[in-house]
């Protein structure tokens, strides 16, 4: 049985992000990846769909995980399992605002949980990078793949782009594009 | 001021706003503050204040956060689970019909092409993330060291994010209970 396992993996997933949308990417590709539910490759190329579809990157990501790894029902029990921590957390503080709002332990452990989403993060950007330039694994070959410069290219034009505020579907479609043209240029593998 | 009849408006609003917003959490909340505030006028804007607060002060994804406490405060345990039910749905049905396309699909060679190059343009999304929560963050020694000890955890050894999270935040409380004390200590 997948499904109890799917729900208890994405509700300590759910449990232990702060901040949401991209912080939550460590814990999904550690716990997420170690099950071998689904690989590196899918988990990048699936940001680019739930940053392209509309709703919260969190139940995006666990609705696509759990219907590939458990069908329909997979899906219910991740998503579930993502959102539930939440919905006790809010109903239990919502109870009691005022304490919790002037609480010097939740603005102390928040002093510590904030940069360590930034941590966290960067940590995944070394990782999807991994994915990105070495695919294969790293060794000295690959600076002799076009495709590895290829992909430099685009991820240094896709940089400048989201610095300078486009929005995050137009970088997908036009390095979608890219993509394309190259792949029928004869560049990609 | 908990009143049943709102029950419906409320799932309706939080479908459409799941339904409309790209990127989640922050996306969300000048469309909730419109919606809810201006709108349906069920709250100041002076709770979404308060209520993006603690929406990012408590685990989870910040839109569920934020529907589920628009939900209790309008119309209490029902207006909660209405609201969630109401921003999840929409992403749900959309990556159900995904993920059946993506699969019919994913052996096309345009498509492997068109992800190659996605690839790229996502870790660059990741990078601008990573750069606007850097620059919303507290600036001084103790967050630089948390924020360095935490990637190199999280990048190198084998310790579950769980526990780095936990001991990041045990790190934040202590740090913060030593200032408050010293802090104590200088004004006698």
């Amino acid at each position: 049985m997948i499904y109890p396992e799917l729900f208890l993996t994405f509700f300590l997933i759910g449990m232990f992000t702060f901040g949401g949308g991209y912080a939550m990417l460590p814990l999904i590709q550690e716990q997420v990846l170690a099950k071998e539910w689904v690989t590196d490759a899918q988990i990048v190329d699936f940001i680019a769909v739930s940053e392209s579809t509309p709703g919260p990157f969190a139940v995006n990501i666990s609705t696509y995980v759990g219907i590939q790894t458990g069908g329909i029902l997979g899906g219910i029990c991740a998503t579930l399992g993502v959102v539930l921590p939440s919905f006790i957390v809010i109903l239990i503080v919502a109870k009691c605002f005022d304490r919790f709002r002037n609480s010097k332990a939740v603005s102390g452990c928040m002093s510590g949980l904030k940069p360590a989403v930034i941590g966290m993060i960067g940590s995944a950007v070394v990782s999807v990078g991994m994915t990105v330039f070495f695919p294969a694994g790293f060794n000295s070959a690959v600076f002799s793949n076009l495709s590895f410069y290829l992909s430099l290219i685009m991820f240094v034009g896709a940089v400048i782009l989201a610095f300078r505020k486009a929005h995050p579907v137009l970088i997908i479609a036009l390095s979608a594009t890219l993509g394309i043209v190259a792949g029928y240029a004869g560049l990609l593998p | 001021m908990k009143n049943n009849r709102k029950l419906l408006p409320l799932f309706l609003t939080f479908l459409k706003i799941g339904a409309f917003t790209f990127g989640g959490g922050y996306a969300m909340i000048p469309l909730i503050q419109k919606e809810v505030c201006e709108k349906k006028k069920w709250l100041s804007d002076e709770d979404i204040l308060d209520i993006i607060a603690i929406a990012e002060s408590t685990p989870g994804p910040i839109a569920i956060n934020v529907a589920t406490f628009v939900g209790y405060r309008t119309c209490g345990f029902l207006g909660a689970t209405v609201a969630t039910f109401g921003i999840v749905l929409p992403s749900f049905l959309i990556i159900m019909f995904i993920e059946a396309v993506l699969n019919e699909f994913a052996e096309l060679r345009a498509v492997q092409y068109a992800f190659f190059g996605i690839r790229a343009g996502v870790l660059a999304l990741i990078v601008k993330a990573l750069w606007s929560m850097y620059q919303q963050c507290p600036k001084n020694a103790f967050s630089l060291c948390v924020a360095v000890v935490a990637f190199i955890l999280a990048t190198f050894s084998g310790i579950n994010a769980i526990f780095i999270i936990i001991g990041c935040a045990t790190a934040g409380l202590i740090h913060s209970l030593v200032i408050s004390k010293k802090a104590k200590e200088g004004q006698k």
